[in-house]
């Protein structure tokens, strides 16, 4: 096993609601090794998506230190951030948050040609790779709004492996999918995560898939209760 | 950079009515522009045409001062024969002036033996005035077409006026500049149209019978009037005579000549002014047009794309490009409209073309519009437009590129 992808000592975060200042974690401290398979897991306002907010560079931490593939994150500026989250991390959204303007194809080429400028020779093997990986190669040439929204995820799925990042942050990928789909869809970031080795780090209080993961870590009020 | 122009474009074509409005605000605006100022150009061509080609020519030479003092015709101002061959010779070098013509321009009396009325006149040679002011012969509207010596020009007001007919004996008389007083008989020869304009009621007679009636000893001349080969390098020509008139000096060391262009010369110059200040402000409205709508259209687009901004910037992608996206997009709205504006304008012009329009100027009727449209002119607009489009789209694509892609996520 390498150097851990993640490394979090101490971290808090609080936010204001109005003028009340909530704190969404308290102190936390864990470590999650390359090419894992980890779920945050937890009921709503436990803190998961700030957790996976300061692991994508999205927020900052208050205090703590959070390192993220070998870089102390808690206070990289925007443009930092932008370019980690563009080298380092992929995305998926719960309501899959594909570009309608762009076909399947284009949206898993989006992250390579706008972020990266991949070669375009380079682009379409990785794109194609991805598109025959979570079975979409058929659909390619269809828009987000003529396909289904398992389909959807899975074209997210492919978008967020296309820059070949260490980290895949997913929060709560399954909440808008039905069981079977939602199975389907754990399945194909398993097995993307299996023949890629990229960290694949979720949210969710869907209990059904939990069973999928391979570590959980529990979220309440701010703290880790296994951690 | 290809890609950010596919998705500009696919984004506007997204929302096809809307892009449709704009372009269309945008393309009425320019329509509109496009036809004001072929329109108003061909309108005052037409009638710079009328003043410079009836009467004045293109540019005049005077003794200094006699501008001045037009209204009462000096004749004390005349240029002496060495003054005006000084200026001839400045003049037939300058392969830009198609032809000069020489006047003695003059007050009188005209008398048809009954009544007696006063008369500007102008003495000249009839086949260089007829060259230098080609629209003076088509302004005959009775009689013969030219000027022999003992025959007279008269213009309409004076025909109608004193009731003389082609062929009639009349006589001119005339102070000269030492205060003696001549007469002279004449045959009318023709009748002249009046023209708008300073000297669009004069008559006409051979300048031989104009320095008889004056008694000059020598051949004094009031003006030279210019025609150029190529009109619009009337200011360039005027500079270069100007300086190279400017040099000759009396014996005091104060400039002899003064040289003025039409514009100095006719009333008609401030109307053509007016046009270019409209035109300046019809130009002003597009660019307010084109600012409001395209502002408008790429904040509600950077408005309803909030979640799809925060999804790119997540990805990250980097904040110049997001805000270059927005920018090309309200760049080819702009191209858009313009492209639209510029061919159904130059239809409209077309159209107007056409229709043979035709409108009264003073007492010049049924002057036929004949509108064109100048590259520069499509350039210059399409440059405004664009230029502006960028500007107006510039606020929204700065407040894209700076969202924090954690609230834009989160907005529904």
């Amino acid at each position: 096993m390498g150097m851990s992808v993640v490394i979090a000592e101490n971290v808090y975060k609080s936010y204001l609601v109005g003028e009340i200042s909530v704190e969404a974690l308290k102190g936390l401290n864990f470590t999650i090794e390359p090419a894992s398979f980890v779920s945050f897991i937890g009921p709503s306002g436990s803190g998961k998506t700030t957790l996976l907010n300061l692991i994508g560079c999205l927020d900052r931490p208050n205090s703590g230190n959070l390192t993220v593939v070998g870089t102390n994150v808690s206070n990289l500026s925007r443009r930092q951030a932008a370019s980690f989250r563009g080298e380092h991390i992929g995305f998926i959204f719960q309501d899959f948050n594909l570009i309608p303007i762009l076909t399947v194809y284009e949206n898993i080429e989006y992250p390579l040609l706008m972020v990266k400028n991949t070669p375009s020779a380079e682009r379409r093997k990785r794109v194609y790779d991805l598109l025959e990986a979570v079975g979409m190669s058929e659909q390619k040439d269809k828009y987000p709004d003529q396909i289904s929204g398992g389909q959807k995820q899975r074209v997210a799925i492919a978008r967020a492996l296309v820059a070949n990042p260490k980290i895949v942050l997913a929060d709560e990928p399954t909440a808008n999918l039905d069981h079977h789909t939602a199975y389907m869809i754990i399945n194909v970031m398993k097995k993307m995560k299996d023949k890629l080795g990229t960290s694949f780090i979720f949210s969710t209080h869907d209990p059904k898939i939990v069973g999928e993961v391979e570590t959980i870590y529990t979220l309440e009020d701010g703290k880790l209760s296994n951690g | 950079m290809f890609d950010l122009f596919k998705i500009a474009v696919r984004n506007l074509i997204r929302y096809k009515r809307r892009t449709f409005l704009t372009a269309s605000l945008i393309a009425i605006g320019v329509i509109f522009v496009l036809v004001f100022i072929s329109v108003s150009g061909s309108f005052k061509n037409l009638i710079i045409g009328q003043v410079t080609d009836s009467m004045l020519g293109h540019m005049q030479i005077h003794r200094k001062g006699y501008v001045a003092s037009l209204d009462s015709l000096p004749l004390t101002m005349n240029l002496k024969p060495k003054a005006v061959e000084k200026v001839e010779n400045v003049l037939k070098p300058m392969p830009e002036i198609e032809c000069y013509s020489k006047r003695i321009k003059f007050g009188g009396m005209f008398s048809n033996f009954v009544e007696t009325t006063n008369i500007r006149l102008n003495g000249v040679w009839p086949e260089k005035e007829f060259k230098t002011v080609p629209l003076l012969q088509s302004r005959i509207v009775k009689g013969d077409k030219g000027i022999k010596k003992g025959e007279i020009l008269i213009p309409e007001l004076i025909e109608k006026g004193m009731k003389v007919k082609i062929g009639d004996s009349v006589v001119i008389i005339a102070t000269n500049q030492d205060g003696s007083v001549n007469g002279k008989q004449f045959r009318v020869a023709g009748v002249l149209e009046s023209a708008t304009g300073p000297g669009g009621r004069d008559g006409y007679i051979h300048i031989e019978d104009a320095r008889d009636i004056l008694r000059m000893e020598e051949m004094e001349i009031s003006e030279i009037a210019l025609r150029l080969r190529d009109f619009s390098k009337l200011h360039q020509i005027y500079a270069s005579l100007q300086s190279s008139l400017s040099s000759q000096r009396n014996s005091k060391g104060k400039p002899v000549f003064e040289v003025h262009t039409w514009e100095k010369l006719s009333p008609f110059y401030n109307i053509s002014r007016m046009i270019d200040l409209m035109t300046f402000f019809i130009k002003l409205m597009l660019i307010a047009i084109v600012l409001v709508s395209i502002m408008n259209v790429m904040i509600m687009a950077v408005y309803e794309r909030i979640r799809e901004i925060g999804t790119i910037a997540a990805i990250g992608t980097m904040p110049e490009k997001i805000l270059s996206m927005f920018i090309i997009e309200g760049f080819f709205l702009g191209i858009f409209g313009t492209v639209c504006g510029i061919v159904l304008g130059t239809v409209s012009v077309y159209v107007i073309n056409i229709m043979k329009v035709s409108f009264d100027f003073g007492r010049n009727t049924g002057l036929i519009l004949s509108p064109s449209i100048k590259v520069w002119d499509i350039l210059v607009i399409s440059a405004i437009v664009i230029v502006v489009s960028i500007i107006a789209s510039f606020q929204p694509a700065f407040k894209a590129s700076r969202m924090e892609p954690i609230e834009a996520l989160r907005h529904v």
